[in-house]
C-alpha cells in the first residue's frame, strides 16, 4: 500500500491548490493554532493526523471558514485557494463552503428524504435547470458515493432511517452533489464499524480523480491506507508534514516518531 | 370516637410496626445485617405499610359510605307527614342532622337536665336547642326531634364500631407484618410495589378527576338536552337568554356565541404566531447571547400579567384608539369594545406563549444539522427555512396549539375589549363575545339551576371542551404526518 502510494505521488502536480502561510487560532484565550504553513496539492488525500485537541479540526475548519460561526474562535495569517486569499473581506463564505465541501465526523443527514438531503446543495446554489437535471445531478452524487444501489428504491425515504454507515455516505453525496473542489473530512468513519469504514475509505481514494481531499483521523493506518500526504499536529503546532511514507517509515521529528510508534497521544 | 383519634393511634401503631419490624428482622439474622435479603428499613416500612394502608383505606371508604347509608335508613323510618308541604327530604333530613348536632351538645353541657328527652314537650326541646345555637329552618316537630335522637345514637354507636374495626385491621397488620418479618423475606420488593401502587394512583387521580368533570357537564348537559331542543342549540343564530320570562321565550343558540371566539382567536392567532415565532428565530438564532439573556426574561414577564390587566389596557387605551383611528373614520362603526380589540390584545398576550416555547424547540435542533447545511453553502436564512424549522416542526406547532387553547379560553380580554353583546357579524369593529363570557354570565348572580338559561353553561363549556380536543387531534395528526425527525 505504501509503495503504491510513492508511485502515485510522484504523478501529483507541482501547483498547491491550498496554501498557508502563518495561520494563528484563538478560541477566546486559548490559542489553538500556532503558526502554521502547509501546502496542500490537487488531487491528493492529505491526512492530519495528531493527539486529541492538537488543532487538526480546528485548521481544517479554517479552509472553509467555518470557524466563522463560533462567536469567538478568530483566525489570522493567510490561507489562499488557488491563490486567492479566503479570508479576504470581499469573499463571501457562504461561495466558499460551496467550493469547499465538509463531512463531519457524526452522520448528519438532515431530516429530509435522501432525495432532498442530495438535491439540498444544488437547490441552493441553483445547479440544476429543470427536475431531470436534478435528478440525474443526485443520482451521480449516489453512485459517486457508492450509495445508489441501496438507496435507488427508496428515494423518497427519510434519510435519518439509514444505517450509520450508509447515512456517511449519504453526507458525502450531499456534499459531492454540490460539486465542490476540495472536501474536508472530519474523522468520517469515527462513527462507522470497520466494513462501513472500508466502504468510505475505498470511496475517499475515488474522489482523489476530481477532488483535493484533506482528511482528519485518528487512525494511523487509515491515514497510511488512504492519504498520499500526511501532517502531523502536536499542541497547536505542525511538526511534520510529508510523503505519507516518509512519516510513517522515516519521520524526521521525534515527535512524530513518538506518536506513531504510540509513545505519545 | 373522633376521627383524630384513630388517626393518631394509628400512627402510633405505625411506629410501633416499623421499629418492631425491623428489629425483628435484624434479630432473626443474629445482628448480622449483611444476612437479610433487604436493607433493615425496608423491613421497617413493610411494617409500618401493611399495619397503615388496609386500615387508612377502611377508614376512608368508612368515611365517605356511612353518613349516605345512615341518612337514608333515617329518611326511611321517617314517616311521610314529617315532610310538610313545599319542602323535600333533603331539607328535612339537614334539619334533622343539625338538630342531632345539638342534641350531642346538649346533652355533653347537660342543657336539657335530664338524660331522658321523652319527659320534655317538643316545644321546650326546641327552646333550648334554639338557646344552644342550633339554627332550625321549621319549628321543631316529634317526628324530627326522635329521627335526630335515633341519628345521633346511631352515629355514636357507628363511630366506635368505626374505630374498632380501623384498630382492629391496623392490629391485624402489625402483627402480620412482624411475624413476616424475617431474613428471607423480600420486603424491598413488597415496599417498591407498594411505592409503584401509589405512583400509579397518583397518575389515574388527574385521568379520573378529567373524566370526572366531563362525565359532570355530560350530565348537567343532557338535563339542558332535556328542556331545550338541541338543533334550536346549535343552529338558531340568536343568543337572547331571558330570565324573566320562563319557559321558551329564551333563544340559545350558540352559533353568535361560537363565531365571536373563533374570530377573535383568529385575529389573536395572526396577531401573535408570526411576531412569536420570528422572535423565536431572532432569539435562538442571530441573537448575541447578551442579548438574548436579557430579552428573553422580559417576554416571558409578559406570560406572568394577569389578563385582567390586559383586559384594562384593551378598554382604556386600545379599544378608543382603534375606534378612533379606524373604525370611525372609516365609517365601520363607533364602538370602542370590538374583535379587533381584544384580538389584538390577546394576540400580544400569546406573544410570549409562541416565542418562548418555539425558542426552546428551535434551540434543541442538535449543531450539527446547521454545521451540515452552513457546511454547504447555505447561508443561514436558508439554513434557517429549511432545516432548523421543519425540524422543529412538531414543537411549533404544539405551541401555536397552546396559543390557540388559551385564545378559546379566554375570558377577561373579551369581556372587557370586545363587549357582552352576542352577535354574527364580519365587522371586526363591532363589539361581539365568545362562549367563555357567556358562561360566566349566565352563571353569575341569583341562578337557579333548573332553567335551561343556567344549564345552556354546561352545554356551552362542554362544546368549548370538544372544540379543543379536535383542535389537539388535528395538530397530533398534522404533525405526525409532516414531522422530520433527527436523531
Amino acid at each position: 500500500m505504501k509503495d503504491t502510494n510513492m508511485t502515485e505521488n510522484a504523478v501529483t502536480t507541482d501547483t498547491p491548490k491550498i496554501t498557508a502561510r502563518g495561520v494563528q487560532v484563538y478560541y477566546g484565550d486559548t490559542h489553538a493554532i500556532k503558526d502554521v504553513d502547509v501546502e496542500i496539492a490537487a488531487n491528493t488525500v492529505t491526512a492530519f493526523i495528531g493527539p486529541s485537541g492538537c488543532g487538526k479540526s480546528t485548521f481544517l475548519r479554517c479552509i472553509n471558514r467555518m470557524n466563522d460561526t463560533i462567536p469567538i474562535a478568530r483566525v489570522e495569517g493567510d490561507i489562499r485557494i488557488d491563490g486567492e486569499d479566503i479570508y479576504d473581506k470581499r469573499v463571501d463564505p457562504v461561495q466558499l463552503r460551496a467550493k469547499v465541501g465538509m463531512v463531519f465526523q457524526k452522520p448528519n443527514p438532515f431530516p429530509k428524504s435522501i432525495y432532498d438531503n442530495v438535491a439540498y446543495g444544488p437547490r441552493i446554489h441553483g445547479l440544476s435547470k429543470n427536475k431531470a437535471d436534478l435528478d440525474e445531478i443526485v443520482e451521480n452524487a449516489l453512485r459517486r458515493a457508492a450509495l445508489w444501489d441501496e438507496a435507488k428504491d427508496r428515494l423518497q425515504q427519510p434519510g435519518t432511517g439509514l444505517s450509520g454507515g450508509q447515512q456517511q455516505r449519504l453526507c458525502i453525496a450531499r456534499a459531492v452533489a454540490t460539486a465542490p473542489e476540495i472536501l474536508l473530512m472530519d474523522e468520517p468513519c469515527s462513527a462507522l464499524d470497520p466494513i462501513a469504514t472500508a466502504q468510505v475509505e475505498e470511496l475517499i481514494d475515488e474522489l482523489r480523480q476530481n477532488y483535493s481531499v484533506v482528511i482528519v483521523t485518528h487512525s494511523m493506518q487509515q491515514a497510511a491506507r488512504v492519504s498520499q500526504k500526511t501532517a502531523f499536529f502536536h499542541l497547536g503546532h505542525l511538526v511534520e508534514y510529508g510523503e505519507t511514507g516518509k512519516i510513517f517509515t522515516s519521520p524526521e521529528d521525534p515527535r512524530t516518531e513518538s506518536y506513531i510508534s504510540g509513545r505519545i497521544g | 370516637m373522633p376521627t383524630s383519634w384513630i388517626l393518631l393511634i394509628l400512627a402510633a401503631l405505625g411506629i410501633v410496626a416499623f421499629y418492631v419490624s425491623r428489629a425483628r428482622a435484624i434479630g432473626s439474622v443474629d445482628g448480622d445485617a449483611r444476612r437479610l435479603h433487604s436493607l433493615p428499613i425496608y423491613y421497617g416500612l413493610n411494617g409500618a405499610m401493611t399495619a397503615l394502608v388496609p386500615a387508612l383505606l377502611l377508614l376512608a371508604v368508612w368515611l365517605v359510605v356511612q353518613p349516605t347509608l345512615l341518612d337514608r335508613s333515617i329518611l326511611s323510618d321517617l314517616p311521610d307527614s314529617a315532610i310538610p308541604e313545599g319542602s323535600t327530604p333533603g331539607l328535612v333530613m339537614g334539619d334533622v342532622r343539625r338538630v342531632a348536632d345539638g342534641v350531642e351538645q346538649g346533652f355533653a353541657f347537660n342543657q336539657f337536665g335530664t338524660r331522658d328527652l321523652s319527659s320534655l314537650n317538643t316545644e321546650a326541646v326546641g327552646e333550648i336547642l334554639s338557646a344552644g345555637g342550633t339554627a332550625l329552618g321549621t319549628p321543631l316537630t316529634a317526628d324530627v326531634l326522635s329521627a335526630a335522637v335515633d341519628y345521633w345514637q346511631a352515629r355514636v354507636v357507628l363511630s366506635w364500631i368505626m374505630a374498632a374495626a380501623v384498630i382492629g385491621i391496623a392490629l391485624i397488620g402489625t402483627a402480620w407484618a412482624i411475624r413476616k418479618s424475617q431474613g428471607e423475606f423480600r420486603a424491598r420488593n413488597v415496599v417498591e410495589k407498594g411505592v409503584l401502587i401509589l405512583l400509579m394512583a397518583a397518575a389515574s387521580i388527574a385521568i379520573l378527576t378529567t373524566l370526572g368533570i366531563v362525565l359532570s357537564m355530560l350530565f348537567e348537559t343532557m338535563n339542558f338536552f332535556r328542556q331545550y331542543s338541541w338543533t334550536e342549540f346549535f343552529f338558531n343564530l340568536t343568543w337572547k337568554p331571558s330570565f324573566s320570562g320562563r319557559g321558551g321565550a329564551s333563544e340559545l343558540g350558540i352559533l353568535p356565541l361560537l363565531w365571536g371566539t373563533l374570530y377573535i382567536s383568529f385575529i389573536a392567532l395572526i396577531v401573535a404566531v408570526p411576531i412569536g415565532l420570528f422572535a423565536a428565530i431572532y432569539l435562538s438564532e442571530y441573537a448575541g447571547k447578551r442579548f438574548r439573556s436579557i430579552a428573553k426574561p422580559l417576554i416571558e414577564i409578559l406570560a406572568g400579567i394577569p389578563t385582567i390587566v390586559y383586559g384594562l389596557f384593551a378598554l382604556v387605551t386600545v379599544g378608543p384608539l382603534l375606534r378612533d383611528a379606524f373604525a370611525s373614520p372609516l365609517g365601520l362603526g363607533n364602538s370602542a369594545s370590538s374583535v379587533m380589540t381584544a384580538g389584538l390584545v390577546m394576540g400580544i398576550m400569546l406573544i410570549p406563549f409562541v416565542s418562548s416555547l418555539s425558542d426552546d424547540i428551535i434551540n434543541a435542533v442538535p449543531q450539527a444539522m446547521r454545521d451540515g447545511s452552513l457546511g454547504l453553502g447555505a447561508t443561514q436564512s436558508e439554513t434557517i427555512r429549511q432545516v432548523i424549522v421543519p425540524a422543529a416542526l412538531p414543537g411549533i406547532v404544539g405551541a401555536v396549539l397552546l396559543a390557540a387553547s388559551r385564545a378559546i379560553g379566554e375570558t377577561m380580554i373579551v369581556v372587557l375589549g370586545a363587549g357582552a353583546a352576542a352577535r354574527l357579524d364580519l365587522n371586526p369593529f363591532e363589539a361581539m363575545t365568545t362562549v367563555t363570557v357567556k358562561i360566566v354570565s349566565q352563571l353569575t348572580g341569583d341562578t337557579d339551576f333548573a332553567s335551561p338559561e343556567t344549564l345552556v353553561a354546561f352545554a356551552l363549556g362542554l362544546t368549548l371542551f370538544v372544540i379543543t380536543l379536535g383542535l389537539n387531534v388535528l395538530a397530533l395528526f398534522i404533525v405526525r404526518k409532516y414531522r422530520e425527525q433527527y436523531e
